[in-house]
């Protein structure tokens, strides 16, 4: 007897906590579920259906979206600027955000301006980088072109050269996205100890050695975490081709973000945009997945 | 020997970090220079401020400002409250459907807004929101990141305090602004930099949800302008609107700059 009115007050008390908990977190879940989970679900779901310009209301079609989308030559386009872009972009960015975070972490003279230096990129909108560097790129009077000249070479005119167009963006968002990495990878560095380089030199190890047997093993957590958030970066990345190229030439500089932008809002053809977007997100799930199955979660969010 | 180890990596830094400020030593410079007719490295025309005045007053940069400040700020209040909230259930509460949660709130993480401006435009237009600034701030009222980072925070205040506040009479409400607000500063101020940097410098969505100037984001005011016809060729004038976008948070920036930093490690994945 006592112990089942014990039971049923626990039992209510708990019921008096759930309350209060979700009660709690309604408001921020309500925005995320309207925000982010529903339109998740609208999307595979407009995917399924045509709705372009003009029509009221969409026709359900079935996969005929993606049937389109895979005889497209347009798209598989698209899809490999989009490898290549983050072919361009991830490994370099990291490759320099290491190189940056090694120099940054030792004990030189100016490494605080150094610091600012290599970082600042990244607290700046990407319209403006974008805006400046096309100053850079621009044809015949841009630096890099008159730089080309003075040298005795030939202009290249890289924003309207198909294959120099996406190398050339590439390189403006390693500009940018380097000193962001540097600094995951400097808090990853100063987690190694100092013990293990002191045995080393001990040893008599050569800074190669160090760093290729001791840094870049200690570094792994690092940089797969590391190389997830410049993977996702790259992959969301529009602004700078909406104010420098909008695709052109020939769509050599469409990536998979832009033409969801293009399809839905210039061509309004929301049906092949949900159906882009659709694969756009099923990229990015497979991403973080191979993340959170890779490592053990310490970095963050537990 | 030591010495000659470290000017090598000294002097590649140095050279990397001039490579690193070209691009901002450029745009000021132009910015402050007299318009001329070929672009050099470094500008030589005299000083002068006709450039931002051009722009302030052909394009209505006040206005943008203004639209920018007041989307920025209202943001992040409301995060902070909605964020609040919930990371103070999840970091202090056993309750059913935690992990459900959980769940949900990590969507945010792995999928950026961006991705999903299709759906959400149409979700916008159901709520006759387009073209409003309430419209570009209402998908990020509620933020995964700000609850992650709070609750983490929140679980290291002992709860020993917040038991306590209960025997003084506290409510749920009055020991979150006695207890665990003034004890977690440091993290207010991360999400405070990395809400606040996010929403300056979006772009895109800003971009579809505006059509006129009424509502326009500096982001979305600088794009339009520097791809109008009155800036091609122009570039003293689009430094200079690229100036005024960028001055307030490069400022802040290499004031703050420990703080900056920080904050942009906890941000991670953002």
């Amino acid at each position: 007897m006592a112990r089942t009115t014990g039971v049923r007050r626990g039992r209510s008390r708990q019921l008096k906590i759930d309350l209060r908990a979700w009660l709690l977190i309604a408001p921020a879940l309500v925005f995320i579920l309207i925000f982010t989970v529903y339109p998740i679900l609208r999307s595979l779901w407009l995917s399924l259906n045509q709705l372009e310009m003009g029509m009221d209301k969409p026709i359900f079609v079935g996969f005929q979206n993606y049937l389109q989308l895979a005889s497209d030559p347009l798209f598989w386009k698209v899809m490999c600027n989009t490898l290549y872009f983050s072919l361009l972009t991830v490994l370099p960015s990291m490759a320099i955000g290491i190189g940056l975070a090694l120099i940054v972490n030792m004990k030189i003279k100016g490494v605080g301006f150094l610091r600012t230096a290599y970082f600042y990129p990244a607290v700046m909108p990407m319209i403006a980088i974008a805006s400046t560097w096309m100053f850079i790129y621009m044809a015949q009077y841009g630096m890099l072109d008159q730089v080309l000249v003075s040298l005795g070479l030939k202009p290249l005119n890289v924003l309207s050269g198909k294959k120099t167009v996406l190398p050339a963006l590439s390189a403006m968002y390693v500009w940018k996205e380097a000193g962001y990495l540097m600094i995951f990878f400097l808090s990853g560095l100063q987690n190694i100890s100092s013990e293990i380089y002191e045995a080393a030199k001990i040893d008599g190890a050569r800074p190669w050695t160090t760093f290729r047997r001791i840094t870049l093993p200690l570094l792994a957590p690092t940089l797969l975490f590391v190389s997830t958030i410049a993977l996702t970066n790259s992959l969301k990345l529009v602004d700078h081709i909406v104010i420098m190229t909008e695709g052109a030439p020939n769509n050599a500089s469409t990536l998979l973000l832009y033409s969801i932008y293009r399809e839905g809002f210039i061509n309004f053809d929301q049906g092949k945009a949900s159906t882009l977007t659709v694969i756009m997100l099923a990229i990015m799930l497979t991403v973080s997945m191979i993340q959170f199955l890779k490592t053990d979660n310490r970095i963050h969010y537990n | 020997m030591k010495k000659n180890l470290n000017i090598v990596p000294t002097l590649i830094g140095f050279i990397l970090a001039f490579f690193w400020l070209v691009p901002l030593v450029w745009l000021i410079g132009t910015t402050f220079s007299k318009a001329s007719f070929a672009m050099s490295l470094i500008p030589n025309t005299g000083f002068t401020l006709d450039n931002i005045k051009y722009v302030w007053q052909n394009v209505p940069f006040g206005k943008y400002y203004m639209n920018t400040i007041l989307i920025v700020a209202a943001t992040f209040t409301v995060q902070c409250v909605t964020c609040t909230m919930a990371a103070y259930a999840m970091a202090t509460l056993k309750f059913r459907g935690e992990k459900i949660v959980f769940l949900i709130i990590f969507i945010q993480i792995i999928i950026p807004n961006d991705v999903l401006i299709i759906p959400n435009f149409r979700t916008l237009s159901d709520l006759r929101l387009t073209d409003t600034k309430l419209g570009i701030m209402l998908p990020f009222f509620g933020s995964a990141f700000g609850i992650f980072l709070l609750r983490q925070t929140f679980k290291t205040i002992p709860m020993a305090l917040s038991e306590a506040a209960i025997i003084d009479g506290c409510n749920t409400l009055q020991i979150i602004r006695n207890v665990y607000l003034p004890n977690s500063k440091t993290a207010y101020l991360s999400f405070g930099l990395v809400s606040v940097s996010y929403h300056w410098n979006n772009f895109l969505w800003p971009l579809i949800v505006t059509n006129s100037p009424e509502n326009r984001t500096l982001t979305v005011g600088l794009a339009l302008f520097a791809k109008s016809k009155e800036a091609v060729m122009q570039w003293a004038n689009v430094c200079a609107a690229t100036f005024i976008i960028i001055v307030p948070l490069v400022l802040a920036f290499f004031v703050f700059q420990k703080k900056f930093i920080n904050s942009f490690v906890s941000s991670g994945i953002k």
